[in-house]
């Protein structure tokens, strides 16, 4: 393999394996945050258990977020030398923004919320897990913003040999990248309700700790039902925006071949891209993709034919990975509406079939996650940058393939151990359940 | 003044800041191993940084940002020619992070002397290889560099840069590193592991100062450090004041003022960091091959609208970010006791 696919593939392992830590510290850092925030009011001992048995499994998690991070912003100057050259005027600001802005004050205050328990007032310590909240959600809203200019590129001129930002503000109020943002950090919160959900679930099961578990559900299930209800809204009208801009895309997400108005969904259907059309297409929705496209029945939708093969990206992943991320979406807000339903009853430790389904379906949202970049990142494919340069001359030329290959085997061997000891500690101390004395805070309670 | 002028001076800031903060950290965690005489004081050592290291490795982040959004050509061309360095690099930040947060998670023997392991050789790897790293960027690397048609190229390796002037800026910043963790563990512990400190950073500042005169005196004959400094004299007072604080640091040890001889110590790295970042101007990285192809803060900047913008940013977020961490320093500033990492089991 050549440098190009060995980068290539190296950037999909490191960034999904990132990945698979931010959605979860996104969310359950609120969560944690709105647990501690209840305890400072209430004064409820019960709230803050939950924020330290909750608040442990979040730095477990996070620990691997933080360090798989600094690999993401280092590879686009090993790897991607070009693209950095090119583009760098433009993506090299909100990186930098980033980091002043977010990662400051996250990686500041987590300290301070790890070892502060003593040492400041319990409101200024429930204040320092909200503006790690913020922060990582921040951090968030930048990275986004650069991701949302490599799919919808907005206020620069070609000038120089490179691209050249002459337009600040087109950048930060790029459409693309804020409804990326939007759909981002809610799809973080669906995959913290699962998990909360999901451990809560495991121990009502057990009939362990019930008032604690039963507490934490409810919170759960009320977090995760308003945040995929949401997911899936901005999901619609990030499609609206990709139909709109990257109409290649949109014609992989959809696997339409033909120009034409007034589409049909096909419910079951499977793309053939050697012979430019679906192999398979059964239970046809009348006008279903025109809707969703542009919000009108009769609405024009670009077909792949329409579009140099060149500049097709692959068809099967994006269509099955946009299939599947849509299906999951769907699935979580009927779990989330039964588990609110469940979690008013008195006992909700009796609907042990359901329980047992959400224990299981911990996975799925961060399976959706990744889902939704395998469309998002393949489907802008040949481009890096849409329409402005090609991932094919984005590579560093002064790197070789023996040297990506060594450093992408060994991404791959550290960050396997890394995810098996991360996932062993996650499992370990979920079902260890919350201590029962209680350290820190009671040392401070003269203090408010 | 130029913008690239103020981003040059930004740029050795960053770095000068990064390695005072994460400078402490890598020393501590890579001399616990001849401080610390049992599990209690290894856990002492990890959790005087425990609240800091992480916020101490963003000033890495952020530099590299700043590189890249201020400088994308050098960003790009320093990333990519360095490749397996900071590939080892980044290995070792990988393996420090979780070192620190996994280590206490379980109660079993291996299982800590392994992460101890791991936090020795991924602090103490960061240290050298930082040196090496920027000893070649004083010196120059193996680059032809045509800005008109944009075309690069790099002839060397990592056997390149593991030349006598660059081993040797190595070894000046593994020593920097571990007296500046030493001081710091000394004033961060208390009683026996507090003396042993002392004493350790006592005994390694005569080596320190033998290779920070032999650095002096080989970037002579191996760099062209010194052209500014001979073209401007007053710019001396930068390496003045470098050599000055490391004076007055052992002064002020031997007078048992820790917290001064740690202060001394930050003063020392800041200076060297700008001592060697002065000598570069107006070069961020300059070839060995070909005065013309140095990368410049000209020909290697952004636009002049993204510097400023850039600007604007880091005027007002920079200094917020220095007030609430110094205010977050005051927080923490008692030394940790075995007694307080006993009983607290948040801690690491
Ligand atoms: C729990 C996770 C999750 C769930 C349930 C959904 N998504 Fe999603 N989706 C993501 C997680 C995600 C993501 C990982 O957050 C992506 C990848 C890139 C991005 O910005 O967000 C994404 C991208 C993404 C894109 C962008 C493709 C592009 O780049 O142009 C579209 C059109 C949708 N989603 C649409 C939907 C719809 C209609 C859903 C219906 C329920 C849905 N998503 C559920
Ligand atoms: C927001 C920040 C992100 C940026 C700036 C970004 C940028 C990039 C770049 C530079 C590449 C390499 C060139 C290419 O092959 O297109 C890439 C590819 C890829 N990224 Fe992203 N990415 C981001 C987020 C993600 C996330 C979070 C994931 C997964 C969870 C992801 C999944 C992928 C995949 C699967 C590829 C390979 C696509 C292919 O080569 O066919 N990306 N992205
Ligand atoms: C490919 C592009 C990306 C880059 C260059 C990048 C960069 C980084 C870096 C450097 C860190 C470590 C910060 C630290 O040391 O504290 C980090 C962690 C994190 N990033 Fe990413 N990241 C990328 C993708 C994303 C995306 C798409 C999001 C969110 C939507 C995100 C959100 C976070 C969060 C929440 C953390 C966890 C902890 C922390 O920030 O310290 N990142 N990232």
């Amino acid at each position: 393999m050549d440098a190009l696919t060995l980068s290539r593939l190296q950037f999909a392992v490191t960034c999904m394996f990132h990945f698979i830590f931010v959605p979860l510290t996104l969310g359950i850092s609120i969560m944690v945050a709105w647990m501690e925030t209840r305890y400072v009011i209430s004064g409820d001992e019960m709230w803050l258990r939950m924020t330290k048995f909750w608040g442990k499994l979040f730095l477990i998690n996070f620990a691997l977020g933080v360090v798989t991070g600094i690999t993401m912003e280092f590879q686009f100057g090993m790897n991607w030398a070009e693209y950095s050259r090119y583009v760098g005027d433009i993506f090299g600001a909100p990186l930098a923004i980033e980091a002043t802005l977010a990662f400051f004050l996250e990686s500041v205050f987590i300290g301070l919320w790890i070892f502060g328990w003593d040492k400041v007032s319990k409101r200024v310590h429930a204040l320092s897990i909200w503006l790690v909240a913020i922060a990582t959600n921040l951090s968030g809203l930048w990275i986004l913003l650069a991701n949302g200019w490599m799919q919808h590129p907005v206020g620069f001129v070609l000038r120089n040999n490179r691209a050249e930002m002459v337009d600040f503000m087109a950048l930060i109020t790029n459409p693309t990248g804020l409804i990326k943002f939007g759909h981002q950090i809610l799809s973080g919160y669906t995959v913290a309700a699962f998990f909360v959900m999901g451990v809560s679930a495991w121990h009502l099961l057990r009939k362990n700790e019930l008032d604690f578990f039963r507490r934490s559900f409810k919170q759960a299930a009320l977090f995760g039902l308003i945040s995929s209800l949401l997911v899936a809204f901005l999901g619609d009208v990030h499609a609206v925006n990709t139909a709109n801009t990257q109409p290649a895309k949109f014609a992989a997400m959809e696997s339409i071949w033909e120009t034409q108005k007034g589409v049909g969904m096909n419910l079951l259907l499977l793309p053939d891209e050697s012979r430019e059309c679906n192999a398979v297409e059964r239970l046809c929705v009348p006008k279903m993709v025109s809707i969703l496209a542009f919000h009108n029945p009769d609405s024009e939708v670009k077909g792949l034919k329409d579009i140099p093969k060149e500049l097709r990206p692959p068809v099967l992943p994006v269509f099955l990975s946009f299939r599947a991320m849509v299906g999951l979406g769907t699935y979580f807000i009927l779990a989330c509406l039964l588990a609110v339903i469940i979690s008013h009853r008195k006992e909700p430790e009796n609907c042990r079939l359901f329980l047992s389904i959400l224990i299981f379906s911990i996975p799925l949202p961060y399976i959706a996650n990744q889902l939704g970049w395998i469309v998002a990142e393949v489907g802008r494919q040949p481009w890096i940058v849409y329409g402005v340069l090609k991932t094919a001359d984005a590579a560093s030329k002064n790197v070789s393939a023996a040297q990506v290959a060594i450093s992408l085997a060994g991404f791959t061997l550290l960050y396997s151990g890394l995810g098996v000891i991360d996932i062993y500690l996650l499992s370990k101390f979920a079902r260890k359940g919350p201590e029962h004395e209680l350290s820190g805070f009671i040392k401070n309670e003269g203090r408010n | 003044m130029e913008l690239q002028i103020i981003w040059f001076v930004l740029w050795g800031v960053l770095w000068g800041i990064y390695f005072m903060l994460d400078g402490f950290v890598l020393g501590t965690g890579f001399m616990s191993v001849f401080l610390a005489e049992n599990g209690t004081e290894k856990r002492v050592l990890i959790n005087t940084v425990g609240p800091v290291w992480d916020g101490n490795e963003v000033w890495l982040v952020t530099a590299g940002g700043v590189t890249f959004a201020a400088f994308p050509t050098t960003y790009a061309l320093m990333f990519s020619n360095l490749y397996t360095a900071l590939l080892l690099l980044l290995f070792a930040l990988i393996v420090r992070g979780v070192a620190f947060e996994f280590r206490g998670k379980l109660d079993s023997a291996a299982w800590k002397s392994g992460w101890d392991k791991a936090i020795t050789i991924s602090s103490f790897l960061p240290a050298l290889l930082f040196g090496v790293a920027f000893g070649n960027i004083f010196k120059g690397i193996p680059m032809r560099n045509d800005f008109v048609t944009a075309n690069f190229a790099y002839d060397g390796s990592l056997l390149t840069l593991l030349n006598p002037y660059g081993l040797l800026t190595g070894v000046l910043f593994v020593l920097l590193f571990a007296v500046h963790g030493t001081l710091y563990a000394a004033i961060k512990t208390t009683g026996g592991l507090s003396v042993r400190a002392a004493v350790m950073a006592n005994k390694l500042w005569l080596p320190l100062l033998v290779v920070a005169v032999a650095f002096l005196a080989y970037s002579y004959p191996a760099t062209r450090l010194y052209d500014n400094y001979l073209k401007s004299p007053l710019l001396a007072v930068i390496p003045v004041i470098a050599v000055a604080a490391l004076l007055l640091q052992r002064f002020f040890s031997a007078a048992g003022k820790l917290h001064w001889a740690f202060a001394s110590s930050c003063l020392t790295i800041v200076f060297v960091c700008f001592t060697g970042v002065t000598g570069l101007f107006p070069n961020l990285i300059p070839s060995s091959l070909d005065p013309a192809s140095n990368l410049t803060i000209y020909n290697s900047s952004s636009s002049p609208y993204t510097l400023k913008i850039m600007a604007v940013v880091a005027f007002i977020f920079v200094p917020i970010v220095i007030a609430y961490k110094i205010w977050v320093y005051r927080i923490f500033r008692a030394p940790v006791t075995s007694q307080d990492v006993l009983q607290d089991p948040e801690a690491y």
